[in-house]
């Protein structure tokens, strides 16, 4: 036992007590603790243990830079939170926290052997150690690292609650509610300006909440701050984020801001969102972060007991919790000593203050005296003993290099006190230049890079009187830059302080080599001795010896630590800190939920989906889909009993013999309408289009100007200035922008406008050799007779009285058309022809008997058959180009002398010797059977199906020198063994092509 | 998430918008009648400036339209925006804001 509920005092409720279970024991706290402050109440001490040493330790801090006390607190199995800051998890009954970092208890952790052996593990033992041989890394180290180095444990199941995201917009953001943040949000929303005002804590007041016994302008604080809240809550232009982090500074003032909504309550409602993403878009940001008490670095001041003083004076004041029931301070601050006397006015014994400066003097030193505690000047600490907390700690006078008057004082808690550290966080994230203070030993904020200003402690500023009015001061002019105008009010406060200053680094020791080491980063378990090393080692940039020592490098990125690490660098290497440098600040100022950044996009709304018109009845017929984008396009319609290459077999049969139906709604289509309609469409196209007849249709070939395929689709004239332009399902959104590009920045004098259609048609093929007798019925206005609509003809009229665009043209080899009518009409239309074509036996078919059907005819499918790097020679398609066309886009590359290379890859047929076997998509093809990896490949498959017509396998591949190796026989190598195939042209069906025209 | 000028519609999120490359490389008006190392310069090689740099970008989300822009490529700030086919403005001075 050390720590204990004082009689009274605290901001917490008394009569209602809180219960919640720690490692499985259960204890007792108050309305209003933290966990910390309730098992500090409780006599706790050992909170986990540490990283790398697995070292008994305690909470050192009384907020978010709190290194030490990690914890997992779990709601359910699903809801398990690891790495929370025990200073920030908020009581409520039925809490479930556990520690971290031990096995099989905090009290008796087997890895602390690591902390015997740590002459072994020196700074980058990680990577010095583990670097061979290469196996062994994911055998043995990598599984044993985790299960001992681990910073708790992520719950397995998928994350149940709700995540929330908001925009906002306001003319002051004031980041931090201290007494800087406090003024400076009553007076900027007092000049009627919109003013968002956040803190990380519960409550609002920040360090005046440690300070019942100042007043403000004759008030009390708890007065001041509830009559601040007060007027706050009362203006219409104020928003007041409690339990909100400003975690991070974007560009052009926009500050997230994490709102945690749920995490204080014992049974949270289930439409409550749990956090909630603030994206605040400030005209200024008003920066009131305060500042951070630095420890001293001294020999085994890592124990659980050895804490900050103004944490000390945190859990006294606020929480009404003793930390110990005889201290001894540590200092390098006049700070130290209002924790000293408050805690001996509240009858904690003070042992002794230790201060390490030899000339400290003045009102602290006499107001302690007289109270009757000790003060030893010119002080430094040996070591600290106690196994689990300390009990004692070594005490020495050090003048001239050496240590007298060493002595052993007896204490159940140990305070330290090396000043205070700006909170510039935020300021540096938004790339504001800091300049170290010589007099603060400080980085303070100098030059702005963002529209902000720093207030109030976080610049340098000391003593409560001064933070209010400088915060007041800057709120006005923030609000002034805003827009605003508002007078600062004066603040008068009397409060028991004696200034921020301290001294940053390591405690001067006799004799540079002692046994026990002086920890400068907790949570990393990084020691002086770490440090000294890496120098030895010869690195000297601090952003070196950072990643090399990892100080500073975990989850509270150094708050406590950094400083005094620098410091001590500066000191090992003889130049200044601003010489040194500081380590660049990032975001997250304190750890983020991932569920806030995925927000509401998760589950069905991770990604839009897109549907046709018909969708629901292929869902009815008991279609299997597959994801082409965001599209959801049918892929087969199983009949009972049938897998999918049954089906897929039939599908296909019916389209060659009879007549099948099929979903092409989702190819892109875009509307290209002007005078210059054709020019434009010649210009891109590898096609001409300038004589393409109106009623007629176009294969067009899309290159890049690089002049390899990128898309392509079939191109009708609707009308002298009006084209329809078809593109890949996949390629409708970059092939409008590319033809936008070019149309804005290119051709801007082409009088041409494009409008994308897709999602304005429904797309019917109806396909096979009884597609005329199926469609005849239904159609008015047009002839069907392959006289007046002959392949690749267009036209347009009714169908069921709709108006439709109807093209004769054929993906599968077959008499075939394509029945565009308005979207809203694509199911009634789709159900019609359904139904016209029953006595025909019409099959509706998907996506793969769509990509057999095309492989027996040779067409390929961009993106499949092409990868960016296959010309329209490659694919066979050299007959497209339009030879008499000055230019398009792509030709000049096409005359390239490497395109016409004879050994590039080109389109070939693939036939397996055994006409059973199907070959695998994307099978590496090589000349001769029996090589040895690895092996020289000349192409691969990049199609291949059974042909149900064929009554065999085909394949489509990418061979080098393919049209030149027609006839011969190659060898696809494959785990089970080699396949014999022979290299054919790319038409296995209706070579000559008749029955398109039918 | 940077505030874009747009020249078209004004300061819009960069949610809206799209970088689409250098700008000022133009088309040849002739691409045959380019050398192989004119037309590879035209296809392949871009400027990789460390300061400001002219570069297009299109706000795809809003007007859709093409415009070019000056940043910085050292503190991302946006120096100045223009409409495709309007001249590189002339900067004051460096680091001048729009
Ligand atoms: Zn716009």
């Amino acid at each position: 036992m050390s720590g204990r509920r004082i009689q009274q005092g605290g901001r917490v409720d008394r009569s209602r007590a809180i219960r919640f279970t720690f490692d499985g024991k259960g204890y007792s706290g108050f309305a209003g603790d933290t966990l910390a402050s309730a098992l500090l109440a409780n006599g706790v001490q050992v909170f986990g243990r540490s990283f790398k040493y697995h070292r008994p330790r305690g909470v050192i801090a009384a907020g978010s830079e709190e290194p030490n006390a990690l914890v997992t607190v779990m709601r359910d199995e699903a809801r398990c939170t690891p790495n929370l800051r025990a200073t920030q998890v908020e009581l409520y009954d039925g809490l479930v926290a556990r520690s971290q970092n031990r096995w099989p208890s905090l009290d008796f952790d087997v890895q602390a052997v690591n902390d015997l052996l740590s002459p072994l593990l020196p700074s980058a033992f990680y990577y010095k150690t583990f670097m061979w041989p290469r196996a062994a890394w994911h055998k043995l180290y990598e599984p044993v690292i985790r299960r001992a180095a681990g910073l708790g444990e992520s719950p397995t199941l998928p994350d149940p609650d709700r995540y929330s995201q908001r925009f906002a917009h306001c003319d002051v953001l004031v980041v931090g509610a201290g007494p800087a943040g406090l003024a400076a949000a009553l007076t900027a929303s007092a000049s009627g300006a919109r003013v968002m005002l956040c803190d990380e804590q519960p409550e609002f007041g920040g360090s005046l909440l440690d300070e019942p016994a100042a007043t403000i302008d004759g008030a009390t604080t708890a007065d001041w701050i509830r009559d601040s809240m007060a007027t706050l809550r009362s203006r219409a232009n104020v928003t007041l984020l409690t339990r909100t982090t400003a975690f991070g500074y974007f560009p052009h003032n926009l500050i997230g801001l994490n709102e945690r909504i749920t995490e204080h309550l014992p049974a949270p409602a289930a439409d409550m969102p749990r956090e909630r993403l603030w994206q605040v878009r400030a005209a200024r940001v008003l920066i009131a972060a305060g500042s951070i008490e630095r420890p001293l670095v001294f020999p085994g001041n890592d124990r659980p007991g050895v804490m900050l003083a103004s944490a000390a004076r945190t859990y006294l004041h606020r929480y009404g919790v003793a930390v110990g029931q005889n201290v001894v301070l540590v200092t390098g601050s006049d700070a130290a000593y209002a924790a000293a006397l408050d805690l001996h006015a509240a009858g904690v014994r003070v042992a002794l203050i230790a201060d390490v400066r030899a000339d400290a003097t003045g009102a602290p030193l006499d107001l302690a005296r007289q109270a009757g505690i000790e003060v030893v000047t010119g002080a430094t600490v040996l070591g600290t003993r106690g196994r689990l907390g300390v009990r004692e700690v070594t005490i020495g006078v050090l003048a001239r290099g050496t240590v007298n008057d060493t002595r052993r004082v007896k204490c159940d808690a140990l305070l330290l006190s090396g000043g205070y550290t700006p909170s510039v966080h935020l300021f540096s994230q938004s790339r504001g230049k800091l300049e170290f203070n010589e007099a603060r030993q400080a980085f303070l904020p100098s030059v702005s890079a963002e529209p902000e200003s720093s207030a109030g402690s976080c610049r340098g500023i000391d003593g409560y009187t001064q933070v209010l009015n400088d915060g007041a001061r800057v709120g006005a002019a923030s609000a002034l830059a805003a827009g605003y105008s508002v007078a600062a009010p004066e603040y008068r406060v009397q409060a028991l302080e004696f200034g921020m200053h301290g001294l940053p680094g390591v405690l001067p020791q006799a004799s540079p080599l002692q046994p026990a080491r002086a920890f400068v980063d907790f949570q990393n378990d990084v020691t002086s001795k770490d440090l000294a090393l890496a120098m030895r080692e010869g690195f000297e940039s601090v952003e070196h010896i950072k990643r090399y020592t990892t100080t500073g490098m975990a989850t509270d990125q150094g708050k406590t630590s950094n400083m005094n690490a620098l410091a001590f660098v500066a000191g090992e290497l003889g130049r200044t800190i601003p010489k040194v440098g500081l380590t660049t600040f990032r975001m997250p100022y304190t750890p983020v939920t991932f569920g806030i950044f995925a927000g509401y996009d998760r589950g069905d709304l991770f990604d839009p989906v897109r549907t046709t018109s018909m969708h629901d009845w292929a869902v009815q017929q008991g279609a299997v889909f597959e994801d082409v984008g965001q599209w959801k396009r049918a892929r087969y319609f199983p009949r009972s009993g049938e897998d999918m290459h049954a089906a897929v077999d039939r599908e296909c049969k019916a389209v060659r013999t009879g007549v099948g139906m099929f979903d092409a709604s989702t190819l892109g289509t875009i509307e290209v309408v002007g005078p210059d309609a054709a020019t434009f469409l010649s210009r891109l196209y590898v096609n001409g289009f300038s004589t393409l007849a109106v009623g007629r249709s176009r294969y067009g070939i899309l290159l890049r100007d690089d002049g390899f395929i990128y898309d392509d689709g079939v191109i009708a004239r609707i009308a002298g200035e009006r084209f329809h332009v078809t593109t890949t399902t996949g390629g409708a959104a970059r092939v409008f922008g590319m033809m936008e590009d070019y149309l804005q920045t290119e051709w801007p004098d082409l009088r041409c406008w494009l409008t994308s259609t897709t999602e304005q048609w429904a797309v019917i093929a109806v396909q096979g050799p009884r597609a005329r007798d199926v469609l005849a019925p239904l159609v008015s206005d047009v002839d069907l007779s392959a006289a007046a609509l002959p392949h690749l003809g267009v036209t347009q009229g009714r169908i069921c009285g709709v108006p439709m665009r109807l093209f004769r043209m054929s993906f599968t080899g077959e008499l075939g058309y394509e029945v565009n009518v308005p979207a809203d009409y694509g199911l009634a239309v789709w159900e019609a022809i359904h139904a016209a074509g029953q006595p025909h036996g019409i099959t509706p078919y998907g996506t793969e008997t769509m990509h057999v059907l095309r492989a027996e005819k040779g067409y390929i499918i961009v993106g499949q058959e092409t990868d960016g790097t296959v010309t329209p020679d490659d694919a066979g398609l050299g007959w497209a180009i339009a030879k008499s066309k000055p230019d398009f886009v792509g030709k000049r590359s096409l005359a390239r002398e490497t395109m016409h290379a004879p050994d590039r890859k080109q389109l070939v047929g693939l036939l397996t010797v055994d006409p059973k076997v199907v070959l695998e998509e994307g099978a590496q093809i090589v000349a001769t059977p029996g090589q040895h990896a690895p092996m020289k490949m000349i192409g691969h498959v990049t199609s291949s199906y059974h042909s149900a017509v064929l009554g065999r396998s085909i394949a489509l591949a990418l061979l080098r020198g393919g049209r030149a190796r027609i006839g011969e026989t190659l060898y696809v190598p494959m785990p089970g063994g080699e396949i014999a195939v022979q290299v054919t042209a790319t038409v296995f069906y209706d070579v000559e092509g008749a029955r398109l025209h039918g | 998430m940077l505030l874009i000028q747009c020249p078209y519609c004004g300061l819009r999120p960069e949610l809206e918008f799209a970088y689409a490359g250098q700008a000022h490389v133009a088309r040849p008006a002739d691409p045959s009648a380019t050398t192989p190392d004119q037309w590879t310069e035209f296809l392949y090689l871009r400027d990789n400036t460390r300061g400001i740099h002219a570069e297009r970008w299109r706000h795809v989300r809003g007007c859709a339209r093409f415009f070019n822009a000056l940043r910085d490529t050292t503190t991302d700030q946006f120096l100045a925006t223009y409409r495709a086919g309007e001249s590189m403005p002339v900067l004051q001075q460096a680091g001048q804001k729009p």
